[in-house]
């Protein structure tokens, strides 16, 4: 038996109060991987690339899926400032199995990689895309991730959109691939034809998501975002309009946010726990006196009793954020995939497992703390009397 | 060879306003290899005579000397060390701790030594060896009978090798028969192994086992029989 053992088979007193404190323990600290890696992964990997510091979102102002009608795209065009207008759609749509879970954009080809000029793509490849009416092409790190060669029929299941003949089995032909920025750490968006997939789909035709807008001095961005809004403040389909930097930072504030909420909710978990466990705590102490007076009467120094009530408070702590943290990287490692999509990459970090680490030798600490010196200016004589 | 030196050794509790005069000088000599009973009525002071020897609590006036080492000497920390090196404790409800098996309440007062895992195994077997109960190392002290638990508690008194054994009551607790075997084994430690004992009991019978024995009231030696 080692000292370490000892204090294992103490924690052991009671064992389903100390497996309830185990698990409860442990129950925190998933929560607490859990979240941190969800934020981690929001403000690292997720959301937006790099934004376009020219280039304008036209949104619809109420609610991102209402539709625009592509008609509005002369009119944004003919705005003051304006150098070229796109638009995006979303398609929605699973491949194969909703875990493979990438975006998916209907676009007007050449205009749209005019305007998103940052992605590279083959002169031979564009042309193909433009002219396939059933034509896709795919980020080549998503095409290598799913095993696509050019020429490959890609099968996606409509979610949103069905087809005129009421048939959900949608199949667009990859005729190339598109290289993105190297810093971006974003799946990627599968983009396919948007004449096809207007003139095939069985309501909605001639709308669009969003418009992308080209402005020529960002310093006019403000007035021009305000005169594209203002064209359609009246019509039934009115609209809101930022830069992307813009967007990215209400994005980042919303992220924010989030975190706040999370570091709420974690604070009143890790309350509750050290409330919990605190009093488990106290309570195995008190019914352990006579025997912290046994051991000091057969030679344990204070400071060895004090040490090994703390080191049992550390221990337990310890344990359960072991458990709950292997508990969370097992998780991630089921459920990251599906995420990706959503936040970018879904790990468990190096620096998020040893803070949880870092947080149970400090819930141990606080835990273990009065006990401790309790334990520690406990009297042989007075204990044992009292038995 | 004097193991223990008690002289004009007095110790009054303080309660608030109150003191409580409960040994009121106290001399006693206990030469090595003595197995010693002290008797009395309850509340006479024994336990308290018997802190004092092991180390466990300072006399309010008057010296103890144990070993030839003086106890008031010692601080704290160096009490402990040498507690755990010269003295056996063993008390009435033998104060096992229930969530270790025989053989590692044995071992436990050898986590303060500097053997080897192996080493402290081997001890803790070879002192329950002694006490009769290696085939009930691996029972936890709820599956072990009261004599049983006392065997053990005894083994853990002796697995250091300490000179002085103090008991408080050690058979308060049993039966007759469990009783009798405890004292033969007291004897043993104090026949075979050298060991010097002293013993509070309030059973004459037990004090028979002892080769000398002592009467203590309202904190003093009143008399002494051999
Ligand atoms: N720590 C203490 N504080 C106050 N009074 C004590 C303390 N220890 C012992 N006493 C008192 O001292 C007297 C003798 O106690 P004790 O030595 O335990 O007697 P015995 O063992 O002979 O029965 C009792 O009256 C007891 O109440
Ligand atoms: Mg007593």
């Amino acid at each position: 038996m080692s000292r370490l053992g000892f204090m294992w088979a103490n924690l052991f007193r009671r064992p389903v109060r100390t497996w309830l404190t185990l698990v409860s323990v442990m129950i925190a600290f998933l929560l607490f991987v859990l979240l941190r890696t969800v934020s981690h992964s929001f403000s690292e990997g997720g959301g937006f690339g790099e934004p376009g510091i020219d280039r304008l979102m036209v949104s619809p102002k109420y609610s991102i899926i209402d539709p625009l009608p592509i008609s509005a795209l002369q009119q944004i065009a003919g705005v003051d400032g304006v150098l070229a207008v796109t638009h995006g759609d979303w398609f929605g749509g699973v491949y194969q199995d909703r875990a493979n879970f990438f975006p998916k954009y209907p676009v007007k080809p050449i205009p749209h990689f005019e305007m998103y000029s940052e992605y590279l793509i083959d002169p031979q490849h564009l042309e193909a895309f433009a002219n396939t009416r059933t034509g896709a092409v795919a980020p080549l790190a998503m095409a290598v991730k799913y095993g696509w060669k050019v020429g490959d029929k890609i099968p996606i299941e409509g979610d949103i959109w069905a087809k005129k003949d009421g048939s959900r089995n949608w199949e667009f032909d990859l005729v190339g691939t598109y290289a993105a920025p190297e810093d971006q750490q974003q799946p990627g968006v599968f983009l396919l034809n948007y004449a096809y997939f207007d003139e095939a789909r069985d309501f909605g035709e001639g709308t669009v998501g969003w418009f992308t807008v080209r402005i020529a001095d960002t310093e006019r961005a403000a007035e021009i975002a305000n005169a594209i809004d203002a064209l359609f403040t009246n019509s039934l389909n009115p609209t809101r309009t930022m830069t992307e930097a813009e967007q990215a930072r209400q994005f980042m504030q919303q992220i924010g946010d989030i975190e706040l909420m999370m570091t709420g909710i974690l604070a009143a978990v890790f309350f509750t726990i050290l409330l919990l466990t605190g009093n488990t705590m106290a309570q195995a102490l008190r019914e352990r006196v006579p025997e912290l007076a046994v051991l000091k009467t057969i030679g344990f120094s204070d400071g060895a009793v004090a040490a090994l009530v703390l080191g049992e408070a550390l221990l337990l702590c310890a344990v359960g954020a072991l458990l709950g943290t292997a508990l969370a990287i097992g998780a991630a490692v089921v459920i990251g995939p599906g995420m990706e999509e959503a936040m970018g990459v879904f790990e468990v970090s190096g620096s998020t497992a040893a803070s949880a680490l870092g947080l149970s030798a400090l819930l141990g600490l606080v835990v273990g703390a009065v006990p401790s010196f309790t334990a520690q200016r406990l009297s042989i004589v007075d204990a044992l009397r009292k038995q | 060879m004097t193991v223990v030196s008690c002289k004009g050794v007095e110790k009054t509790f303080i309660k608030g306003r109150e003191s409580v005069e409960v040994l009121a000088g106290i001399n006693l000599e206990i030469e090595e290899g003595d197995f010693l009973a002290l008797m009395g009525p309850s509340g006479s002071g024994k336990t308290t005579l018997l802190n004092l020897i092991g180390g466990l609590d300072h006399p309010s006036a008057g010296s103890v000397v144990v070993g030839g080492q003086p106890l008031a000497e010692m601080s704290a920390k160096q009490l402990a060390k040498w507690r755990s090196a010269n003295v056996g404790f063993i008390f009435q409800f033998y104060n096992l701790l229930p969530v270790l098996s025989a053989q590692r309440n044995v071992e436990l007062p050898l986590l303060l030594t500097a053997l080897s895992s192996k080493q402290r195994q081997a001890n803790a077997a070879a002192a329950l060896q002694i006490v009769g109960l290696a085939d009930r190392a691996k029972h936890k002290p709820g599956e072990l009978s009261g004599g049983q638990q006392q065997r053990v508690a005894i083994a853990r008194a002796i697995v250091a090798d300490p000179g002085l054994l103090v008991c408080d009551e050690p058979t308060g607790d049993l039966d007759r028969d469990t009783a009798d075997e405890i004292l033969k084994l007291l004897e043993t430690l104090n026949g075979e192994y050298g060991k010097t004992i002293i013993m509070v009991t309030h059973d004459p019978k037990a004090a028979e086992h002892a080769a000398q024995v002592l009467r203590m009231d309202k904190g003093l030696l009143v008399e002494n029989a051999a």
